[in-house]
């Protein structure tokens, strides 16, 4: 059951000229969040954003072991994201969640293999947490513009996840889309149990559901369409999912995901 | 402190409702809010079948709103009275079906569909979705369409007919007089306001339907405005919306004339609001000594200003 909390801001980072890491006090839905999950935020109480947007929890924070908050990854693109990225330490957002159906995590001998395209790296910390946990093996694939807008590498290195990284421009790991490494180390993958869990522009996860049917492995995809309410109640949000092979119906992403199967969704559609 | 209301035939036990297309089925929201709290939930507009609606963009935040396009997805009324019913009725809600017809004919047989079912405790005619191209909307913007849905749908039910109307005419009183002269036990008002916004470095809509209908707080002085002209022109019970967000909006709404108001958009924002508005309406009644929230409705007081001698 979701909880609305008016979280203060613990901590605000900024990673990047447009990245940055917001740390909120929002303890009751860390502690209650699956990987893969998303909260709606709202900065401020005015009209200017009226409403909430989506964001998918990054980390759970557990400075003493005790769970005190949840960070989110953003990147400024509008007014929310805007106020996200000025917001100082005291400042309150309003954090409505946990909501939304999670990533199922594998159990080993199956490997986890993690695509991320920019912020979508976002709900991949607290993912590999859990499979790290579970004693599953980790890959993290991670695409960005370039070797400036990937983060994070360390803290996935620390916890034992394997990293696999592609820039648009070269400047680090393979020279290209994340899907180049991915596809490759498919090729290398014959005979092993392999879930492939994505999350990214849509453009990128089209692309990664189409290379995992065609190494015939299973990917779970989660996907961000604009929302109003995070509930089910404005029917903004859908997705369109097949009806055998020509049809499509279309599911709200908040409630029926925002983690599909990526083989359900009608790519070719709206 | 009595916070019931009469809607015609109707009471309802407080003059919150939820508004229809912000709120689903109501179920959907049954984990965060007692759905029996409020004074009414007015479900998503239902057709006979199942609809997909509109592709996305379905939305778009524009200044203090947001526009929609959603083109009225739903499950049709056959499967609402199977699947969602019988939950709003475990959940004793006060259950306000919202219909749509491409044809007369269709509202016709919904209204008698439902007046069948267990747990509906009035219609909702939505004569004023500004997103679809057939039906709906051409009744809600001709006079005679107006009192013939309405007409049409009383013969045929005992339930009470709440005409939806639009605020994309250019004198929506005329429109609640042709509603009450047709039978209607109320009319509800404003739907949302046709609009459009475009993407000035693509040049594209930011809809896929083009346009859209605009909601929230920047509707609501002129919803306020609606609502007092149709409490002036119409003895039957206006229930009023339209950018409502706080307490203090619902009864500017009530004092405006609404007998109940609904709120819509503001559910998206905090779908925790309700027992806030409750709250909020309870305090503004004990400030002002009122002991029935009907005796709010309609007392907007326009007689010439006395100078006042304020003290700080």
């Amino acid at each position: 059951m979701p909880v609305d909390v008016e979280a203060r801001v613990i901590r605000n980072t900024r990673l990047s000229p447009d990245y940055n890491v917001i740390a909120l006090a929002a303890p009751e839905i860390a502690a209650a969040t699956a990987p893969g999950q998303f909260v709606m935020v709202k900065p401020g109480r005015g009209s200017a954003p009226l409403l909430r947007r989506p964001f998918s929890v990054f980390e759970i924070l557990r400075p003493s072991g005790r769970i005190d908050g949840l960070t989110l990854l953003s990147k400024r693109v509008g007014v929310t994201t805007q106020m996200l990225f000025e917001a100082v330490e005291g400042d309150v957002v309003s954090c409505l969640g946990p909501l939304g159906k999670p990533y199922s995590a594998v159990d080993p001998p199956a490997e986890a293999w993690m695509v991320a395209g920019g912020v979508g790296l976002a709900p991949f910390a607290t993912l590999a947490e859990v499979l790290r946990a579970r004693g599953t093996s980790v890959t993290l694939f991670y695409g960005a513009r370039a070797s400036r807008d990937l983060f994070y590498l360390d803290w996935f290195r620390e916890r034992g996840v394997r990293l696999s990284l592609a820039t648009e421009d070269g400047s680090l790991g393979d020279h290209g889309r994340v899907t180049l490494p991915l596809e490759r180390a498919l090729r290398d993958a014959a005979g092993r149990d392999v879930r492939i869990y994505a999350c990214g522009p849509e453009p990128m996860l089209e692309a990664v559901a189409h290379v995992a049917a065609t190494f015939q492995r299973p990917s779970e995809v989660s996907v961000e369409r604009v929302m109003a309410c995070g509930l089910g109640g404005c029917y903004s949000c859908v997705i369109p999912i097949r009806d055998g092979p020509k049809g499509h119906h279309y599911v709200r992403s908040c409630l029926g995901g925002p983690v599909f199967a990526g083989d359900r969704i009608a790519w070719d559609a709206h | 402190m009595d916070l019931s209301v009469r809607i015609g035939p109707l009471t309802l036990k407080n003059p919150v409702i939820a508004a229809s297309g912000c709120f689903g089925y109501g179920v959907e929201y049954a984990d965060v809010v007692d759905l029996s709290i409020l004074g009414g939930v007015a479900v998503k507009g239902l057709f006979l079948a199942a609809r997909e609606g509109h592709p996305p963009e379905r939305i778009v935040e524009t200044p203090a709103g947001m526009l929609n396009a959603i083109g009225l997805q739903g499950i049709g009324v056959h499967r609402f009275i199977k699947e969602r019913l019988p939950e709003l009725r475990d959940r004793r809600a006060t259950v306000i079906v919202n219909i749509c017809g491409s044809t007369l004919d269709e509202y016709v047989e919904l209204a008698r569909i439902l007046s069948d079912a267990d747990g509906v405790a009035a219609l909702e005619l939505n004569i004023s979705c500004p997103n679809i191209k057939e039906g709906g909307i051409t009744f809600g913007c001709s006079l005679t369409g107006t009192y013939d849905v309405v007409s049409a749908v009383k013969h045929v039910t005992p339930l009470p007919v709440i005409p939806k109307l639009t605020p994309n005419v250019t004198d929506v009183a005329s429109f609640a007089r042709a509603a009450e002269d047709a039978g209607a036990d109320a009319v509800s008002l404003v739907n949302t306001f046709l609009a459009m916004a475009i993407d000035v470095e693509t040049r594209r809509p930011k809809l896929s339907n083009i346009v859209g209908g605009l909601s929230g707080p920047a509707i609501r002085p002129i919803a306020v405005r609606m609502v007092y002209e149709c409490r002036r022109t119409v003895k039957i019970p206006v229930i009023g919306m339209g950018g409502i967000a706080s307490a203090t909006d619902a009864i500017e709404f009530m004092i405006a004339g609404a007998a109940a108001v609904q709120v819509g958009t503001a559910n998206f924002v905090d779908p925790f609001i309700w027992t806030k508005l409750l709250d909020g309406i309870r305090d503004y009644m004990q400030r002002h000594a009122i002991a029935r929230v009907a005796d709010i409705t309609g007392t907007i007081d326009t007689s010439a200003r006395e100078k006042e001698w304020i003290s700080s």
